[in-house]
């Protein structure tokens, strides 16, 4: 076995992830057969390959760059309207420290 | 004005011959696509008031006697993952059931500058993870070919509504086949360019490393048209190339003569099917308009998909991270404390695909498992990326099939993910290594179902993709 329920447990942990029983079983054997497929990377050779994090492409180095100029924002209306909860323009959430 | 029937080209010769206005169009396919949708319940939601502002933009234009723009009054839907200001953008997820957008994804802003008129939303798989649209919060898609069968997916609304005529042409967004495979389940023309060539700005970020923008339409010419105007730097993506954008229509000329194609033997060994004797025969097309073929090989296939679902679903782990209830209209009512909140809301909200991937995702990244799976999978990506640079040392293109069958069955795979990944195989190796690639169509099975055959060229290439795709569905309609 690739992966435990505790394992999931404590993956859904760290993931902040609310599961119920019956998900921990499905996920449980859902990952572990992915697991398994995914133990055929140990068969290939790459000792001579650089990780690739981004498909890259000719550019001078400062191509990213932008001029640091102050340009317009949403403002707190427009970026606070989606909000579940807000108020006196900050996001609300439940308490976070007990009196 | 036959909606279903609508070109690019037949919407600006009607505007400007004034047979009709981009006001009536935009009405009259408005009311189409609303009719039709109950076939399909590809369109989420319709966007009158936007469409109608945009159309009545061209037709102001027209009467000044200015150049309307390349999409001038063209219907265009908009898959819900990319971002519209003031329209609801759900990305099929119950968590963004009642989100709207504060600003436009660079993709919109530039179609409408173009003339394009947003007629609607259309379904998708929850944050565009899936291969069927079956993982919506809003219920699936049918295959508007085969009412009982899935369009494919991700962008299984966006291909439908091109394929039913429920709007011109149609923007998807692909990170590891999301749009090939649904343009070749539903028989249109689905073009995924090159990596940077887009600009993902707006568009909600599943795979950074892999999320591509791209056009949906029933012929190569209108994907192009639509792929020009889209396409460029964006100051507002960093990972948008500054690399000029050709003409794509101007080139397309029919002549493809001695253009050096491969066949990767890696792909079709195991296709002893109909798909695979569609695209045996569609080689010959090839052939026969003077293509030289020859065999070539792409020897990391074999560790394509177990590289992607480890990369896709890191990046999506850590993506996904910010749909916590605080910012985004969800938010489980069951939490007295702001950690219960984060994992309820989340617990909650997404479906299971997502859940699935955000813990195999949250798994390799963890402490102790890095190198051997993240790491490991990046290496491996760059294995897969030079089996491409190899390849195009001796060809020009590279031809293969974008799924390995047809449209399956509603519920037919639903129950095992893994067959679900396994199919992606044709169209992951060129997501990885960021290449341009499209789906075209390439003829029926014997019971009716559409197949798309795959052409990838080199990075910024997509040129030679398109005059060889153009020229391919000519010989086709032939």
């Amino acid at each position: 076995m690739k992966i435990t329920e505790q394992e999931v447990r404590y993956v859904a942990a760290l993931a902040n992830l609310k599961l119920t029983d019956t998900e921990v079983a499905r996920f449980q054997a859902d990952l572990d057969g992915i697991l398994e497929h995914i133990g055929k990377l140990n068969e290939i050779d790459t000792s001579n390959a650089e990780p690739m994090a981004q498909v890259l492409f000719d550019a001078e180095e400062t191509a990213t760059l932008r001029a640091d100029v102050p340009a317009a924002t949403l403002g707190d209306r427009a970026a606070l309207a989606n909000a579940p909860q807000s108020g006196a323009g900050y996001f609300k959430v439940p308490k976070v420290i007990e009196r | 004005m036959d909606i279903p029937f609508l070109t690019i080209g037949r919407v600006r010769e009607g505007l400007l011959s004034r047979r009709f206005s981009a006001a009536d169009l935009a009405a009259e396919a408005l009311r189409y696509a609303q009719a039709e949708n109950p076939k399909t319940d590809a369109y989420l939601h319709f966007s009158p008031e936007r469409a109608l502002a945009a159309a009545k933009r061209v037709d102001q234009q027209i009467a000044r006697g200015e150049d309307p723009g390349p999409l001038a009054g063209v219907p265009v839907a908009v898959k819900d993952v990319i971002l519209t200001k003031g329209v609801r953008t759900t990305c099929g997820s119950k968590l963004l059931a009642n989100y709207v957008p504060p600003y436009d994804a660079t993709a919109v802003e530039r179609l409408e500058q173009a003339g394009g008129v947003i007629i609607g939303k259309t379904n998708c798989d929850e944050f565009a993870m899936g291969s069927s649209t079956e993982n919506s919060a809003f219920g699936p898609v049918r295959n508007p070919v085969a009412p009982d069968r899935v369009p494919g997916g991700s962008s299984g609304g966006s291909a439908a509504v091109v394929a039913q005529g429920t709007a011109v042409v149609a923007l998807g967004s692909d990170t590891g086949g999301s749009i090939r495979q649904p343009a070749s389940f539903c028989g249109v023309v689905g073009v995924t360019p090159t990596y940077g060539r887009v600009s993902r700005y707006g568009l909600t970020a599943f795979a950074s490393s892999l999320d591509h923008i791209g056009p949906f339409a029933r012929s190569v010419k209108d994907s192009a048209t639509l792929l020009g105007v889209i396409a460029g730097r964006d100051p507002r993506d960093s990972t948008s190339a500054d690399a000029p954008v050709p003409d794509y229509t101007a080139l397309l000329d029919g002549n493809v003569k001695g253009l050096k194609l491969g066949l990767p033997r890696e792909y079709l060994k195991e296709l002893m099917s109909e798909t695979g004797d569609l695209i045996a025969r569609g080689v010959g097309v090839l052939q026969s308009l003077g293509c030289q073929v020859r065999e070539i090989s792409l020897p990391s296939t074999d560790y394509a998909i177990a590289c992607y679902y480890i990369i896709c679903t890191a990046e999506a782990s850590s993506n996904l991270a910010r749909y916590d209830g605080v910012r985004y209209t969800f938010r489980s009512e069951s939490s007295d404390t702001l950690s219960d909140m984060y994992r309820n809301t989340r617990g909650e909200g997404f479906g299971a695909e997502c859940k699935r991937r955000i813990m195999l995702g949250t798994y390799v990244l963890s402490a102790g498992y890095y190198d051997a799976y993240y790491l490991k999978a990046q290496k491996v990506r760059a294995v897969v990326a030079r089996d491409f640079d190899n390849a195009f040392q001796e060809v020009d293109a590279i031809v293969a099939p974008v799924s390995p069958f047809p449209a399956f069955k509603l519920g037919e795979k639903v129950d095992d993910p893994l067959a679900m990944y396994l199919s992606d195989i044709y169209t992951i190796t060129g997501s990885l290594a960021g290449i341009p690639c499209m789906s075209v169509p390439c003829g029926n099975t014997a019971g009716g179902l559409p197949v798309g055959m795959q052409i990838l060229t080199r990075h910024f290439d997509e040129t030679s993709m398109f005059r060889l795709a153009d020229a391919f569905e000519h010989a086709q309609r032939r």
